[in-house]
C-alpha cells in the first residue's frame, strides 16, 4: 500500500500539509484528519491540501468532515484545496456549494 | 454537449443519491447504534453533510428544566449555550412547529429567539428545527447556512424534516431507556426497602420468640445464624443463604402459642407436656403458610425441623428424602444450639463431646452432607480462613479454642472416627 492510499495520512510540508482522503472517510478516520488539519492550521499551515486521487466516493459523513476543514482553515486565513478529484465527486461538490470554498487542482 | 435539462436532470439525480444515501444511514444508525451519544453525533455530521450545511448541532429538550440541552454540535463555536431556556409560549410554538424548520430571522417575536438572538446570530444559526414526535417535544436542531450561500428551499426543508424525524425517535429511544432505568431503580429501591422491612419484621418475631423462653434467649436468632452460614458452606445463592437464614429466626414460631411455664419448665418435661409441645411445628406451618415469604421452604422448615433421616421424628415421622432439604438445615442448626447452650436442667455439652454426637447421629438424625457443612464451616475458622469468626462470635472464644476440636473435626471430615452406637441427640 503507497502512503497515497493510506486513509487520512498526513503529509506537511513547510506551511503546506497534504491530507490523503483514501478510498472511503467514514466518522472515526475523517474525526482525526480534522483534527490533524486543526493543529497544523494552528501551527501556522496556510494551505491544506486534500488529496482525492484514491477516492471513489464521499459520503454526507465525508462532507460534513470537509465542511469540518474548511471552516477551521477560512476562521485562520488558511486556503484549502482538494486535488485529484473524480468528476462524480467534482459534480457533487459543485452542486452542494463546497467548490466556493476551495480550490480545485488536479 | 449535453442540454440543460438534461444537465439539470443529472443533477437532481446526484443530489437524490446523496441525500437518500444520508437518510438510510441514519436511519440505520438510530436503529443500530448501541451509544446514544455516538448516533447524536452521526446523525449531526449526516444532516449537515447530505446538505452541506456549514455548522449545526443537536439539543435535548428537558421537560423537568424547560432547557433545551446541547448533545451535539460540529461548527457552532465554544461560546453557543450549552442550554437554552424555553418559555411556555416557546414550548407551545416549538410543539404547533413539529418537525418543520423555523426560520430564525422571521421568529424574531417568539421569546427564545430574542433571548438567544446574539448567540444564533454569531453562530450564525438560521434554522431552527423543533423535535416533535407524538405531540412530544423531545429537542431541538439548530442550523447554520449552506455551503452555497443559497437559502434554504422547500425540498431542502423537507430533507432537514425527514431527518430530524429520524434523529427524534433516537431521542425519544434514548428517553424512554432512561425512564426504564428509572422505574426499574425505583422498583429495585422499594424491593429493597419491602426485604429489610420483612427481614426487620422475621428478627422482630424471632426476638419476641425467644423472650418467651428465658432460659433459650437468643435461640432464634443463633438458629438462623448457623442456618446462614451453613447454606452458605454448601454453596448456596446469596438469596437461598438469606432463606435459610430467615427459616432459622423463624422455625419456632409456632411456640408463641405453648404455655409459657411448658416452654420455661426448669426440668425435663413428662409425655403429656411432651405431646403440648410437639404441637408448636404444626403450629408454626399454620402461622407461616399464609404469608407469601420472598424465599421458599420457610413454612416447611418450621414444621419439619424435628424430623429425622430415620423417620423418628415428629410430627409426621419422614425419611430422608421425604424431609425438606432447608428442614435439614434447620434441624441440624437447632440441635447444635441446643447442645452448646445452657438449659435450665443442664450445663451446655463440651465440644469435642457435641461433635462427637452430631457424627454418631449423621445418617440417622441429621443428613451427612449437612453435618460436613458445619464441620467444614468450624474448622476452616480454626485454621484461619474466616476473617469475621461468626462461629466465634456465636459459641464465644474459650469453647472454640477447646483442646482437639481442629483433630475431632478434621477426623469426621475424613470419615476416620470411631462410629458409636446410636446416642440420641439434644432436641431443643
Amino acid at each position: 500500500m503507497t502512503e497515497s492510499e493510506t486513509i487520512g495520512f498526513v503529509r506537511a510540508e513547510g506551511e503546506r500539509t497534504v491530507v490523503f482522503a483514501g478510498d472511503y472517510l467514514n466518522k472515526l478516520s475523517g474525526e482525526s484528519i480534522e483534527r490533524e488539519c486543526r493543529e497544523r492550521i494552528a501551527l501556522g499551515c496556510r494551505e491544506i491540501v486534500v488529496n482525492f486521487s484514491n477516492t471513489e466516493i464521499v459520503n454526507s459523513i465525508g462532507i460534513s468532515i470537509l465542511l469540518g476543514v474548511i471552516d477551521s482553515a477560512s476562521g485562520s486565513g488558511a486556503k484549502v484545496v482538494f486535488s485529484e478529484l473524480n468528476p462524480h465527486t467534482i459534480e457533487l461538490f459543485e452542486m452542494l456549494g463546497i467548490t466556493k470554498h476551495v480550490d480545485i487542482r488536479d | 454537449m449535453r442540454t440543460p435539462d438534461v444537465r439539470q436532470i443529472a443533477e437532481e439525480r446526484t443530489k437524490l443519491i446523496h441525500t437518500f444515501g444520508a437518510l438510510a444511514e441514519l436511519g440505520h444508525e438510530v436503529s443500530h447504534k448501541q451509544s446514544f451519544q455516538d448516533t447524536v453525533r452521526t446523525s449531526v455530521h449526516l444532516l449537515l453533510g447530505s446538505l452541506a450545511i456549514m455548522r449545526g448541532g443537536v439539543a435535548r429538550f428537558s421537560p423537568y428544566a424547560h432547557e433545551l440541552n446541547m448533545i451535539a454540535a460540529r461548527g457552532l463555536g465554544e461560546e453557543f449555550p450549552l442550554s437554552l431556556s424555553l418559555c411556555a409560549e416557546d414550548e407551545r410554538q416549538f410543539q404547533a412547529c413539529g418537525l418543520y424548520p423555523i426560520e430564525a430571522e422571521q421568529a424574531r417575536v417568539l421569546p427564545f429567539f430574542q433571548i438567544y438572538d446574539a448567540s444564533l446570530e454569531r453562530s450564525k444559526v438560521v434554522l431552527a428545527v423543533p423535535l416533535v414526535l407524538r405531540d412530544e417535544l423531545l429537542g431541538a436542531v439548530f442550523l447554520g447556512e449552506k455551503a452555497s450561500g443559497e437559502p434554504y428551499t422547500s425540498y431542502d426543508k423537507e430533507i432537514i424534516c425527514a431527518m430530524s424525524r429520524h434523529i427524534g425517535v433516537a431521542i425519544a429511544q434514548r428517553n424512554m431507556l432512561a425512564e426504564l432505568e428509572r422505574r426499574a431503580n425505583e422498583n429495585r429501591k422499594l424491593y429493597d426497602d419491602l426485604r429489610t422491612t420483612y427481614t426487620d419484621t422475621v428478627k422482630a418475631f424471632a426476638a419476641a420468640i425467644d423472650r418467651k423462653d428465658k432460659y433459650t434467649e437468643g435461640h432464634s436468632v443463633r438458629v438462623g445464624k448457623y442456618s446462614e452460614l451453613i447454606a452458605a458452606e454448601l454453596g448456596w445463592s446469596e438469596d437461598e443463604i438469606e432463606g435459610a437464614a430467615v427459616s432459622g429466626y423463624l422455625h419456632d414460631i409456632g411456640k408463641i402459642t405453648i404455655e409459657r411455664k411448658l416452654i420455661n419448665a426448669p426440668y425435663r418435661i413428662n409425655a403429656k407436656e411432651s405431646v403440648e409441645l410437639s404441637k408448636h411445628p404444626g403450629v408454626g406451618y399454620d402461622i407461616l403458610r399464609p404469608i407469601h415469604h420472598p424465599y421458599e421452604g420457610v413454612p416447611l422448615a418450621a414444621k419439619y425441623h424435628h424430623e429425622r433421616l430415620d423417620g423418628r421424628g415428629y410430627p409426621d415421622g419422614l425419611y430422608d428424602r421425604e424431609i425438606p432439604y432447608i428442614a435439614k438445615i434447620v434441624n441440624l442448626a437447632d440441635s447444635f444450639d441446643a447442645m452448646t447452650t445452657d438449659r435450665p436442667y443442664r450445663r451446655r455439652r463440651p465440644a469435642k463431646d457435641v461433635f462427637e454426637d452430631l457424627q454418631r447421629n449423621t445418617g440417622k438424625q441429621f443428613a451427612p452432607e449437612v453435618v460436613d457443612a458445619l464441620f467444614r464451616g468450624i474448622l476452616n475458622e480454626l485454621q484461619g480462613g474466616s476473617k469475621e469468626k461468626p462461629y466465634r462470635k456465636l459459641l464465644g472464644r474459650e469453647y472454640m479454642e477447646s483442646e482437639g476440636l481442629s483433630g475431632t473435626l478434621r477426623n469426621a471430615l475424613n470419615g476416620s472416627a470411631g462410629i458409636a452406637p446410636l446416642a440420641i441427640a439434644a432436641f431443643d
